[in-house]
């Protein structure tokens, strides 16, 4: 599935002019508020035009105003998940959930209403109303609605965004599991660094109509001048890693990836699986020789491949782990201090990790590991 | 009690033809309405406050006036009448279609405006949902603004129907005061007044009027309630 766009379109004094191609199972678009992205998937929905433009999705010309193509959106067969739900208030949840199935041909039907209703935890919901619901059973629906239209595509308008924050611990997990368990791949809008780090593989970076950036989510998440300033901090690397063993004494898992070893606490996944270790640029400490006498756990050992000063206060330092790239982010005194420049070898401290579990059936655990003894080190540059 | 009931063939005449009348007008005037509801809720045409000021002109312009504009253009020579008895055999002049025509145009407004309130209040997201999921605007339209606008529906043929029981003066002026054809039940009390001793005959159709009325009246709410349960807005 690859998905090009390709569109412009005036909005009053806005204007959006949006390029970019994507492969990825779930992409987010990302950007502040105002930056387009819901008129991005509005237009890839059916539910804007482009006043010009292109759009294809696995091959399939949707919207091309140069031959003057434009395919209404109830033939796209891609499936929205709006922000605000939006089901029909006069039907139970069942008739909702059946409401795409009864337009989509017998032959394009794939899915099964039982898997669905299983996969998104909403069985004991089929005879109410939707008025009665919750906003997190509200969202599930709306997912397994768009999902048993059986769509080609997926579009997910910010579906946490109106959701506090035990709500959306309980939806990511489904939206996890949708964009393992399916091959339908998932366009993601967020304004959340957090809910794109553990989500997308793949990015799209909007500001201000236009596309700053795309590509793997791996790779964009390093680079924190992308990211808005007050989110700055939550940036930093993102790193699949596979559980090596456990130590049952101490509760500690072993992830290995080629950057090395890293030992977390809490994490109960079987060796073997792979897990999603995000690395926070805040939580990495520099030193230009091993530390000794630290309570941290993970040092990793790596090349400093460039530094950035950005808004004169911090610098970012990009660390090369044997081909896996971490980020630092600590004050610009400090980087002089240690007179980090490109080439150094140095050794990354990592104060503390944030890790979901990627590709696995089982439920995923969502936690923040600090080694005793290090939050007295936060302020540490 | 049996006073009420002991009427005489020409006031039962009069309370049958008033609610086949009645019936009759709503029920052929709800297309249209729904249409024109939806023409002035979401149409962008040149040419709207236009036909906006058309449908509301029976609200504003005298009834006797409507009546003799009907009486002019559905008449029997009129344009509109001539061409509808010569192609398709259909008389307004004189006969109950002819005051069920008069009843339909002057209630026409307040139909098409109960439905037009409700159509502005649907939730449009709710359509463009619909169509992600593959229905066609049509499908949209049948599956998901018909029954949001259903409440707005019932209260307009509720109004219509009453207004259609209670119209008098277009109608006496477009088909007369026929007994047994088009002397309806206002058109009956009317009579009953202008002769001596008249006075039990009129009581009478006037309660079996608010009877009517209040029937409808509660109808319209139970229904109204029926549908606003399963309709439990978000």
């Amino acid at each position: 599935m690859s998905l090009r766009v390709d569109v412009r379109r005036r909005l009053g004094a806005f204007s959006l002019d949006a390029t970019f191609e994507t492969g990825g199972r779930l992409t987010a678009l990302f950007g502040p508020s105002g930056s387009g992205k819901t008129s991005l998937v509005n237009l890839i929905g059916g539910l804007l035009r482009p006043d010009e433009g292109r759009i294809v999705a696995d091959g399939r010309v949707l919207v091309d105003t140069a031959s003057r193509k434009y395919v209404p959106k109830h033939k796209r067969r891609i499936g929205y998940v709006f922000q605000d739900a939006r089901l029909f208030p006069h039907m139970t949840v069942g008739q909702n959930l059946h409401y795409g199935r009864f337009f989509t041909p017998a032959s394009e039907r794939y899915g099964d209403i039982d898997g669905v209703v299983d996969l998104l935890g909403i069985g004991h919901l089929l005879d109410r109303k939707p008025g009665l619901l919750s906003g997190g059973e509200k969202q599930r629906v709306a997912i397994g609605r768009a999902l048993l239209a059986s769509p080609r595509l997926i579009l997910m308008d910010e579906p946490l965004a109106s959701l506090d924050d035990r709500r959306k611990a309980e939806i990511m997990p489904y939206i996890e599991r949708l964009r393992d368990e399916t091959k339908i791949p998932i366009v993601y809008v967020s304004h959340s660094v957090a809910e794109v780090a553990r989500l997308a593989t793949d990015m799209v970076v909007l500001d201000q109509g236009k596309v700053a950036a795309a590509g793997p989510t791996s790779e964009l998440l390093q680079r924190l001048d992308l990211l808005p300033a007050e989110e700055r901090g939550e940036g930093g690397a993102v790193l699949e890693m596979r559980v090596a063993g456990c130590n049952q004494a101490f509760g500690m898992s072993t992830l290995v990836s080629p950057a090395g070893e890293i030992h977390i606490v809490g994490l109960d996944a079987e060796p073997g699986s792979t897990v999603r270790v995000r690395i926070r640029a805040r939580d990495v400490i520099v030193a230009t020789e091993r530390p000794h006498g630290l309570s941290a756990l993970n040092i990793l050992p790596g090349r400093i491949i460039g530094v950035s000063a950005g808004n004169g206060l911090f610098a970012d330092v990009l660390i090369d782990c044997n081909g896996e790239v971490i980020t630092a982010r600590i004050t610009r005194q400090s980087a002089e201090m240690l007179c980090l420049t490109r080439g150094l070898d140095i050794f990354a401290v990592i104060k503390s990790v944030t890790f979901d579990q990627a590709n696995t059936t089982r439920g995923t655990t969502d936690g923040t590991m600090r080694p005793e003894g290090t939050t007295g080190m936060e302020k540490v540059g | 009690m049996n006073w009420l009931l002991d009427l005489t063939p020409d006031e039962w005449n009069a309370v049958r033809l008033s609610i086949r009348v009645a019936v009759v007008a709503m029920l052929f005037s709800l297309p249209p309405g729904i249409l024109i509801a939806l023409l002035l809720a979401r149409g962008k045409f040149w040419g709207k406050s236009v036909l906006n000021g058309l449908v509301h002109l029976p609200l504003i312009l005298p009834p006797v006036v409507t009546g003799y504009l009907l009486l002019l253009t559905f008449g029997k020579r009129g344009p509109a009448g001539a061409f509808l008895d010569q192609y398709f055999g259909v008389v307004f002049s004189f006969r109950w279609t002819g005051a069920a025509l008069a009843c339909g145009v002057m209630a026409f407004p307040l139909m098409v405006r109960a439905i037009r309130l409700s159509i502005e209040a649907v939730d449009r997201r709710l359509e463009a949902a619909a169509g992600t999921l593959g229905a066609n605007p049509l499908w949209v339209f049948g599956t998901i603004t018909l029954p949001l606008i259903l409440p707005g529906i019932i209260a307009g043929m509720i109004l219509s129907f009453a207004k259609a029981m209670g119209e008098f003066g277009a109608t006496i002026t477009f088909v007369s005061n026929i007994p047994g054809e088009t002397q309806t039940l206002p058109s009956a009390i009317y009579t009953f007044t202008q002769v001596p001793g008249g006075d039990a005959g009129a009581l009478r159709l006037t309660v079996i009027s608010i009877i009517i009325a209040m029937t409808a009246l509660v109808a319209s709410e139970v229904l109204a309630r029926r549908v606003g349960r399963t309709l439990e807005v978000e």
